[in-house]
């Protein structure tokens, strides 16, 4: 930069870094104190070493959330990019009237969790729910979406493609217009078909892009909770309890706030791995590169 | 022909599933949109009524008699303008330090702060409960609005925008004899307004749909914002208001958030296409 070492510098990053410390970094470290010891809600417990993931380990309602958590995840994700993926290539190829369908897809995007789920209460419902009056009008037997434990994490997965469906897409609109004309020009020249174009072109260059869409697909769903808690509460008796729903009871509803801390670290560690995985896989972070 | 699958025109195939895809995704909306024109007492156990007449703005007229939605209204306004206002200040100020002057631990505090991006919420809320708790910030606007601040991303975003504005416009104002206090306010930041308007936006949307913190903070219902109170709302409509009413407070809820998303879709978009090329 311009050469002086001064601390003056400081008193322009100094408000930030004061709140971010007090609001951000203490909670991290209280939490990992936490989650050492038997707290709740008076008085500062004591030491329990490792006995909270000890018990975490062995609690099968932890280990159900965390198994309910992935399945989501895992019926999120992979619909979500495909989805959004071909809704994007589409949208690209539409020209008029682009602008006007991008806007309808991305519309449920800019809800909170809170309205999605009170649209979604009675989309769902079978007795006053828009699917269980179509399944009426056919002639068949309202499905109960929420109260089935089969049923019930596809519908919370629904709901939640549903919900997200507008970032990937606008993502991946992005990368395809980075994509140079010519070379599709020069694939137009070889005779490739279009499948053979979309793999060898498209796909390549969107490489980044698709991770990028994954991971952040993939924390985001791994923290999944307003869906659960206001839809189901968790139930029908825990099949759709999420790990975050776990916390939020644990401390929330029981004040157990070293074993609430526990999950939490544990939950932490997990996103922690995702996020580290999209910055190696990608050769950079989404936000380190200019760090330096 | 080759190069249709990304340039070139969709096949009318191509067409109807993305007006279908367009169908489904509106279906719900529309459904909620028609919900909330129905009186109460017709949809008890007849949702269907919905889907013909007679319709009522009714249950929209009660939400202006209703005090308790206005006041989440209130709520949400105050918490998501002071959130926005205070990420700005903060962001434009850190952003100008970590950009462009030298400091002891320059590098290092601003690696972690950006090691904050990998922190989720979930990992610190409950000390962040106890830390608010101690400081008697529970139900107030500083309790609601202090969490949305200390988001790295603005931090990052506004240093990287201030990277790429020319050193030269500093040394320039520095020759005529300005302070570094001068230079920020006169010369930086008024370069700076797109970047702060694409903040803006993505922090207004991002506070005024935030459930989770205002969940736990916010215990008493006068200091509810829109998305908690309809989440009360909704976990015990039965026993009180109705169905119609409900949809009407959901689609009340979302009207200023669609009209921030209608007058800023190209900031929006534009930032998305800046997030994708990284």
């Amino acid at each position: 930069m311009n050469g002086e070492r001064d601390w003056r510098g400081l008193l322009f990053v100094g408000p930030f870094l004061f709140l971010y410390s007090v609001i951000l970094v203490f909670p991290l470290f209280r939490g990992m104190w936490l989650s050492l010891h038997r707290v709740d809600l008076f008085g500062d417990g004591h030491f329990v070493g490792a006995g909270n993931y000890v018990r975490l380990a062995h609690d099968p309602i932890f280990s159900t959330s965390l198994m309910n958590t992935f399945k989501v995840t895992l019926m999120v994700v992979p619909v979500l990019t495909v989805l959004s993926l071909l809704l994007a290539l589409a949208l690209n190829n539409a020209g008029r009237g682009a602008a006007l369908i991008r806007g309808i897809f991305f519309s449920s995007a800019v809800l909170s969790v809170t309205i999605v789920t009170l649209i979604w209460r009675f989309v769902l419902a079978p007795d006053a729910g828009l699917l269980g009056e179509l399944w009426q009008a056919m002639g068949w037997e309202p499905l109960a979406f929420l109260s089935d434990p089969n049923l019930v994490l596809p519908s919370l997965a629904i709901t939640t493609i549903w919900w997200s469906l507008g970032l990937p897409m606008l993502l991946f609109l992005a990368g395809l217009q980075q994509i140079p004309g010519d070379m599709y020009e020069a694939a137009a020249l070889d005779n490739a078909s279009r499948w053979g174009t979309f793999w060898r072109i498209t796909v390549p260059a969107l490489r980044r892009t698709i991770v990028l869409v994954i991971m952040l697909q993939t924390a985001a769903q791994l923290q999944i909770f307003g869906q659960a808690q206001l839809l189901t509460g968790g139930g029908p008796s825990g099949a759709s309890r999420t790990a975050v729903l776990f916390l939020f009871e644990t401390a929330f509803g029981r004040w157990e706030l070293g074993y609430a801390s526990a999950a939490a670290e544990i939950l932490f560690l997990i996103i922690l791995a995702v996020t580290l995985a999209q910055y190696f896989s990608t050769g950079r972070a989404t936000g380190g590169q200019s760090g330096r | 022909m080759a190069a249709n699958l990304t340039r070139g025109r969709l096949t009318p195939l191509g067409w109807a599933a993305l007006i279908l895809g367009a169908l489904i995704m509106l279906a719900p909306l529309v459904w909620t949109v028609l919900l909330s024109l129905k009186a109460n007492a017709e949809l008890v156990g007849n949702s269907g009524a919905a889907l013909h007449g007679p319709y009522t703005t009714g249950n929209y007229a009660a939400i202006f008699g209703n005090s308790s939605t206005m006041r989440w209204l209130l709520n949400s306004a105050v918490v998501a303008l002071g959130t926005t206002a205070g990420v700005l200040v903060l962001a434009s100020l850190a952003g100008y330090g970590f950009s462009r002057l030298e400091f002891p631990f320059r590098r290092t505090l601003f690696v972690i702060v950006l090691l904050g991006l990998a922190v989720p919420s979930q990992a610190i809320i409950l000390p962040q409960h106890q830390l608010f708790a101690w400081l008697h910030l529970h139900n107030s606007y500083p309790g609601l609005i202090l969490p949305g601040l200390i988001g790295p991303f603005g931090v990052f975003f506004m240093t990287t925008y201030m990277r790429g504005i020319p050193l030269e416009l500093d040394e320039a104002a520095k020759l005529d004899g300005a302070s570094r206090w001068t230079i920020f306010w006169k010369v930086i930041l008024p370069l700076t307004i797109p970047a702060q308007s694409t903040l803006a936006v993505f922090t207004f949307l991002g506070s005024w749909n935030d459930y989770w913190w205002p969940l736990i903070s916010a215990t008493h219902s006068d200091m509810y914002t829109l998305t908690v109170g309809l989440a009360a709302a909704q976990m015990n409509y039965a026993q009180t208001s109705g169905l119609g009413f409900l949809m009407a407070q959901a689609v009340f809820a979302s009207i200023p958030i669609f009209i921030v998303y209608i007058v800023f879709q190209r900031q929006i978009v534009s930032a998305m296409a800046g997030t994708a090329v990284r």
